[in-house]
């Protein structure tokens, strides 16, 4: 049998299984709790896992395995960016969001505003970072699905694209979160498995030696000693200080975005208190962070053991160094069938992988439609719950069909960007809204609106003006060049102007409303108030 | 939809002393910790950028200052995840049940809806 029929095997397997949590978690779903917050009855350790299942995206997996088999450290560098974020949602955002919000993260920007201004900002944020960050999923999954399964023809790609749209709308319709979740959990699981089990063969192959190990890899990918630091993607000595500026730009808003995309914090919603909120936190720190360990034995092993010629002759990218590298472990362990079974599993895991993390971002940006713009703005608070959840089922639909569409324009386009634009327009505008909304006093309307609007612009208009867009070889519009700035990351401006913007908005108006912020601060704080775990 | 709560309740409790030692005692930890990680992450990144023969400076074997100051990153953040969720629990989650507990007693605030 070859790896791509045991591929699609294991495909259909967990396709079927996650289909039957779906329509299980169908008939559990009644209430707009149990739509939007899986009736916030998940323990700590479940959303922990959920927690790395919607975290760990194919672009972190295949992605930073193939970055660090092809350019060594720098792909280190990028996954530490996204490991510290999460301090940053565990100390100042997850248990006081948990505490005053409901369903989304308008709900605690526009706890002490004026509802329909500050929820039309968040709406659209949360609609433009969750669709940014699911084309490039999307897309990615295309070229994904293709290189795994074998498929190289551009309608098995476009194929490819409306399957994997077409689960993740089912997912979400029926599912809801509680359907999304257990997806989240089974994938989570799935991956931390082949991940370690991967792990373990390439340390056994160098006898527990990493320093070995990385003498191996470093010997292999042609490049010697400089593959072992950073400089060979990021921040080159031929890109001079504007390079290294852009890869302190790149985590800035890799540390920053994180407490700041609506995916995220959704999650918050979905156990019973602030103090398990807290706990799913310290689960998902340990679950990513020993992840992104096991990546660095798997880009630095696929490297030595595979070689970054071959990865690179495969995949440009780098997207097949963890697959490839599954199955040269299972070929030498086991013999043939051997490294057929791994290649097979670990393209299972892959896909399981994209189907979980598009299923949040829709979840997350159909949620925000249906409760802040339709429920609150269009219908100013006077749609019922019944009402909001049907909304929310319709705009799951819509917004996965668009997603669908707009994958299949852009899939001969580069559109990798996305994914640091979605975290620098969250660290920019969200973030700061976010964090002035819990802790100053003085913020008001005004300033919740200056901060969103001009951190979002901000970023997607100095990313329209970088070379990611124009002016460069790699760039979204390769033949064009309208660029202006030389940075790919905006997060170094726009972080800083999100900032101001908010602090400008709010002293430039007089609204303030010192009753409303001793409201958000005794319940954050104390959990007073908080929303109830439902039960059936 | 939520039920609107007197606010005065609120302030109440805010001015009161043993919600102001809740606040200090949480943000008191929770903002200079944040400063402090950041710093340290932004340090590690420029260093990446701008010190690349410090960084590549071997240890032992093949071990780079790179190699073990990225783990160091992961190390100090699994400890501080620790250190606050020990801290949380010890110095924070007693005072605030309290507060939640008298409030919730003398039933001037009710639960959320469901």
């Amino acid at each position: 049998m070859s790896h791509e029929t045991l591929s699609t095997i294991l495909f259909v397997i967990f396709v079927a299984g996650t289909l039957a949590i779906t329509f299980w978690a169908s008939r559990n779903t009644k209430t707009a709790s149990d739509y939007y917050a899986g009736g916030r009855s998940f323990s700590g350790l479940q959303n922990g896992l959920a927690i790395g299942g919607d975290y760990m995206s194919a672009a972190s997996f295949l992605g930073i395995a193939g970055i660090i088999a092809l350019s060594g450290y720098d792909g280190f560098l990028y996954s530490i960016g996204f490991l510290v974020a999460w301090l940053v949602a565990l100390l100042l955002v997850a248990e006081l969001m948990r505490n005053s919000g409901k369903y989304t993260m308008a709900d605690v920007l526009a706890f002490r505003m004026s509802p329909r201004p500050v929820r039309t900002a968040a709406g659209v944020s949360t609609i433009v970072v969750s669709i940014f960050y699911l084309l490039a999923q999307m897309v990615g999954a295309g070229a994904l699905v293709g290189l795994l399964l074998g498929v190289h023809s551009e309608a098995g790609k476009i194929w490819t694209i409306i399957a994997v749209g077409l689960l993740m709308i089912i997912y979400v319709v029926f599912g809801g979160m509680k359907g999304t979740t257990w997806v989240q959990i089974v994938k989570a699981v799935m991956l931390m498995v082949g991940a370690a089990l991967i792990t373990l063969f390439v340390l056994g192959k160098f006898g527990f030696n990493l320093s070995g190990l990385l003498g191996d890899a470093a010997a292999q990918s042609g490049k010697g000693e400089a593959f072992l630091n950073s400089g060979l993607k990021y921040g080159t000595e031929a890109q001079g200080v504007w390079g290294k500026i852009d890869l302190i730009s790149l985590g800035l808003a890799l540390v920053l975005g994180t407490a700041g995309l609506p995916h995220v914090l959704i999650r918050f919603y979905t156990v019973p208190t602030a103090r398990d909120a807290r706990k799913s936190v310290l689960w998902g720190i340990g679950i990513i962070g020993v992840f992104y360990l096991l990546t660095l034995v798997l880009g630095f092993g696929a490297a030595a053991l595979v070689g970054s010629k071959t990865i690179a002759e495969a995949d440009k990218a780098g997207n097949t160094a963890a697959p490839l590298l599954a199955q040269k472990v299972g070929q030498d362990l086991f013999g043939d069938v051997g490294g057929t079974v791994l290649l097979a599993v670990i393209a299972a895991v892959a896909f399981a992988t994209i189907l979980a993390v598009v299923a949040g971002l829709t979840l997350a940006s159909s949620s925000s439609f249906a409760h802040d713009l339709y429920a609150h703005v269009f219908k100013r608070g006077g749609a019922t719950e019944r009402q909001e959840v049907v909304v929310a089922r319709i705009a799951a639909f819509v917004i996965g069909a668009v997603a669908i569409a707009l994958s299949i324009f852009a899939q001969s386009l580069n559109v990798a960007f996305l994914v640091s634009l979605a975290f620098a327009v969250a660290a920019s505008g969200n973030l700061p809204a976010i964090l002035y909304s819990l802790f100053w006093k003085r913020f008001n309307t005004a300033g919740a609106v200056s901060a969103i609007y001009g951190g979002l612009i901000s970023a997607v208009v100095l990313v329209i003006f970088s070379p990611v867009v124009s002016g460069a070889a790699t760039a979204m519009f390769p033949d064009a060049d309208f660029h202006l700035i030389p940075l790919s990351n905006p997060g170094i401006f726009s972080i800083p102007i999100g900032f101001l913007c908010g602090y400008l908005g709010t002293i430039l108006s007089k609204e303030y409303n010192s009753a409303k912020y001793a409201e958000i601060e005794v319940r954050s704080l104390t959990g007073l108030g908080a929303e109830k775990a439902t039960s059936h | 939809m939520t039920v609107q709560h007197d606010p005065s309740v609120y302030e109440r409790i805010q001015a009161g002393e043993q919600f102001q030692e809740l606040r200090r005692r949480y943000r008191s930890w929770a903002f200079p910790m944040t400063i402090a990680f950041l710093v340290w992450y932004l340090l590690y990144v420029v260093l990446s950028g701008f010190a690349r023969d410090f960084m590549g400076a071997k240890l032992f074997g093949n071990i780079n200052v790179a190699l073990v100051f990225g783990v160091l990153q992961f190390v100090s953040t699994f400890l501080i995840a620790w250190a606050y969720s020990r801290h949380a629990a010890a110095k924070l989650d007693p005072i605030a049940d309290e507060l939640r507990g008298e409030a919730e007693s003398r039933d001037e605030v009710g639960e959320g809806a469901k």
